[in-house]
């Protein structure tokens, strides 16, 4: 093995890189967001006494789960302008994470809603608040608190999927890595500093998501 | 609120309360209920007046709690009529979030919000139903914990308390919505005992104040201290209704009787 190693044309590249990084963190960030509201709206869909409306949730979160990331992101980028709608890479790769990762989100929260004991949705029946106040103010934030290491794995797992956008030259840290690479054909330098990246990515939104969930879960429970 | 009225001692002859008809507050007819196969309440017939104060006991699995949930509409019947307050609850009842406002209940298990704090648990029906301001639902809840003697901890969440004091908080929290009846399921038994009085000392205060209340409650104390009319249930029926002094005196029906020997005797 005679190959030299040389990190310091990736290393020059660095701006390039940190704008890829950038990228990535805010539209998963935003994803993220977009992905639980989505998703709760599925889990409420997917829980409704309406039949229509379960079937509706049901049959979108299998149609999202049993197809590859790729393919969707390459039919809403691709495919839809055929249907007039027509979005730049940023748009079309925030729209499929937030559509997909929706479906993944929608079966966490809805075990957690499941976990709630039935006497917690009683006494707010009981005192007359309108199902939709139970399950906002009651039942909402013990059922995510119940879930959220799922649901952390979850964003954290769709924060590195965003590294297939790259396919649709969407600028995020993967694509920047790819033009390093092809301007310095330091494929191993540029792909190992790659990876680090996106492991030292994925600890600090572990971190981010923990100091969340601890400000938001700071209630004491027996 | 009313001011507190004298207390009504069961010996002075509750059916003069019980027969005036204009002041029905609950009206059950010919209520029956199944679960599947099973048939848990058969017609039921019961008048509670404006006021009054029932006890309900008989064994595990007669149907006690199934006959307070209906009367909130925690659960649906399949014949028969339930009235309250002058709203009729249908089969698929239009206005049962009007009853369950002037239904207060309080559960075994307390069921409080366990991410929200005293206050909170106290002051969110209040804003989310009367749109009350959030001043207005932290006096109101604030009259009602210290009325239950509790409110130098609205600002702890249920999980820092003990039973007792979680239980009285669930009494604080459903008084804030103002209800005209109360509706007690087996309020004391998931307490250690020490923590019972607390608890039964709150209720007869509440009573004190002329609220209409029905309690499921094997506290044959607090029944013969409070009840105006104390009912048997069993298998679905109401077997027996009586003033406490009849009730534990002369009780009619074997099966009372039986009943009564078994909780008495330990
Ligand atoms: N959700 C339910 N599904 C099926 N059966 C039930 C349900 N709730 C109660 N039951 C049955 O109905 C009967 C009456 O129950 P319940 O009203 O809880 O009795 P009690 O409060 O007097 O102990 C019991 O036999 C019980 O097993
Ligand atoms: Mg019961």
């Amino acid at each position: 093995m005679d190959y030299s190693f040389d990190f310091a044309p990736v290393f020059q590249a660095w701006r390039l890189l940190a704008e890829g990084a950038w990228a990535t963190t805010w539209i998963s960030a935003i994803s993220m967001a977009a992905g639980l509201v989505l998703g709760t709206i599925l889990t409420a869909m997917r829980m409704a006494p309406v039949g229509v409306l379960r079937a509706l949730a049901i049959g979108y979160i299998e149609i999202i789960r049993n197809t590859p990331f790729l393919v969707q992101v390459f039919f809403i980028f691709f495919g839809l302008p055929a249907l007039g709608l027509r979005l730049d890479a940023m748009q079309a790769a925030i729209l499929t994470m937030t559509l997909n990762c929706s479906a993944y989100i929608a079966e966490i929260v809805r075990s957690g809603v499941q976990s709630i004991r039935p006497g917690q949705i009683e006494a707010g029946k009981a005192l007359g608040l309108p199902s939709f106040d139970v399950y906002r103010f009651i039942v909402f934030r013990p059922a995510i608190r119940a879930v959220y290491p799922s649901l952390c794995s979850q964003f954290i797992l769709m924060m590195l999927n965003t590294s297939l956008v790259a396919s649709i030259s969407a600028q995020e840290l993967t694509y920047a890595a790819q033009m390093i690479d092809n301007r310095t054909f330091r494929s191993f330098e540029v792909y190992f500093v790659l990876g680090a990246i996106y492991l030292a990515l994925s600890q600090l939104f572990s971190l981010g998501l923990q100091l969340i969930g601890r400000s938001y879960f700071s209630y004491p429970t027996k | 609120m009313s001011a507190v009225a004298a207390r009504i001692r069961p010996d002075q002859n509750p059916q003069a309360v019980t027969d005036h008809p204009a002041q029905a507050t609950i009206t059950m007819s010919a209520v029956n209920k199944w679960y599947g196969k099973m048939h848990v309440l058969r017609d039921i017939d019961l008048r509670v007046n404006k006021g009054e104060h029932l006890v309900l006991c008989g064994p595990s699995g007669s149907g006690k709690s199934t006959l307070i949930r209906c009367i909130n509409a925690l659960e649906e019947i399949q014949s028969g009529t339930i009235e309250v307050n002058g709203n009729v609850l249908g089969r698929k009842g239009a206005k049962v979030d009007h009853i369950r406002r002037d239904v207060g209940m309080v559960f075994q298990q307390f069921n409080l919000f366990p991410h929200l704090t005293v206050l909170q648990n106290c002051m969110l029906a209040p804003r989310r139903i009367h749109r009350a301001t959030e001043a207005e639902a932290r006096d109101k809840a604030m009259h009602f914990l210290e009325q239950v003697h509790i409110a130098e901890h609205g600002h702890k969440y249920p999980a820092q308390l003990s039973g007792g004091q979680q239980q009285r908080v669930a009494i604080a929290r459903a008084l804030c919505m103002g209800p005209q009846v109360m509706l007690f399921d087996e309020p004391t038994s998931a307490l250690d005992p020490e923590m019972v009085k607390e608890v039964l000392d709150t209720m007869i205060g509440l009573a004190d104040q002329g609220i209409t209340m029905i309690c499921v409650t094997h506290e044959m104390g607090f029944a013969r201290a409070v009840a105006h009319r104390v009912i048997f249930m069993d298998r679905g029926e109401i077997i027996e209704s009586a003033p406490p002094s009849e009730f534990f005196g002369a009780p009619k029906h074997e099966r009372t009787r039986a009943f009564l020997g078994q909780i008495l005797n330990h």
